[in-house]
């Protein structure tokens, strides 16, 4: 344990802001460029846990254990959003038949 | 201090892949490797509680689920909706935007403190279950009914419906 913890230190937390922000643009170019719905709910994700790594950097650095906390709890509400989030995928592939993101225009009536 | 750049490295190169790859049971296989260098991600910053959660929860729950309907719904590379070049160059082109403006946000950015992280106790499971029951009590019982809520949802939602089976 206590090599890991010489091995961390001196990384700034600039790189650690950095390093989240870049993945979560590819989170967003994921989003932008693919139709297939489950992958663009997979960028979600990405971006989700770029999210969650930032905030466990900032809860290390600052030495505050509330941080560490909000990332449990979105981690739960991750864990929702996919499950209904892939319901609603189902249900939508199974009227239309296919899981392209445009089969779901007609939803603007 | 090599490892984090290491690590930082594999993360984003197979995030690269998830979204580039052509077949979504590929893109759902990076992903899970993407998780797994997160989860080292966590243990470098000495997060155990952190790293033990996002290995069970995403790299087990989700990613199971993900594959799951994939697989449910047979999809593969034949069934993949394409978007045209130009889209993609201008999806790529909006997201670089993005990353160019953080990246200039943060240059004014002063942090103060230390360098160092993952010196500290406060990742353990000892600690985070203390400030969590004392600190947290409320939200952590209504993060409870937000599962149950999902859960009711999600099985309402992938029930067939009686009259139109």
């Amino acid at each position: 344990m206590e090599t890991i913890v010489q091995e961390i230190q001196g990384v700034p937390l600039n790189h650690y802001i950095l390093f989240c922000s870049l993945i979560f643009t590819i989170g967003v170019i994921g989003v932008l460029i693919r139709r297939n719905v489950i992958i663009i709910m997979m960028s979600i994700e990405l971006m989700l846990n770029s999210v969650n790594l930032l905030l466990t950097a900032f809860s290390a650095h600052s030495g505050d254990a509330s941080g560490q906390v909000f990332v449990f709890f979105i981690m739960a509400l991750a864990a929702a959003e996919v499950a209904v989030g892939l319901a609603i995928i189902v249900m939508v592939y199974r009227n239309t038949r296919s899981v392209d993101i445009n089969a779901l225009n007609r939803l603007r009536g | 201090m090599s490892v984090f750049y290491f690590v930082a490295f594999l993360s984003i190169f197979f995030a690269l892949m998830t979204i580039f790859a052509k077949s979504p049971v590929h893109s759902v296989l990076y992903l899970v490797i993407t998780f797994f260098t997160f989860t080292v991600h966590y243990i470098l910053l000495n997060a155990q509680f952190l790293a033990i959660v996002n290995f069970i929860v995403y790299m087990g729950a989700i990613m199971v689920l993900f594959l799951f309907v994939l697989m449910l719904l047979n999809l593969n590379k034949d069934t993949e909706p394409l978007k045209s070049n130009l889209v993609k160059v201008m999806g790529v082109i909006a997201g670089l935007c993005l990353l160019v403006t953080l990246a200039g946000s943060f240059r004014v950015l002063e942090v103060t403190g230390p360098d160092a992280v993952g010196n500290t106790e406060i990742g353990l499971v000892g600690n985070l279950g203390k400030v969590l029951f004392s600190e947290f009590l409320l939200p952590f019982e209504i993060s409870s009914i937000l599962l149950l809520t999902a859960m009711v949802g999600a099985v309402l939602l992938a029930k067939n419906d009686p009259k139109n089976a």
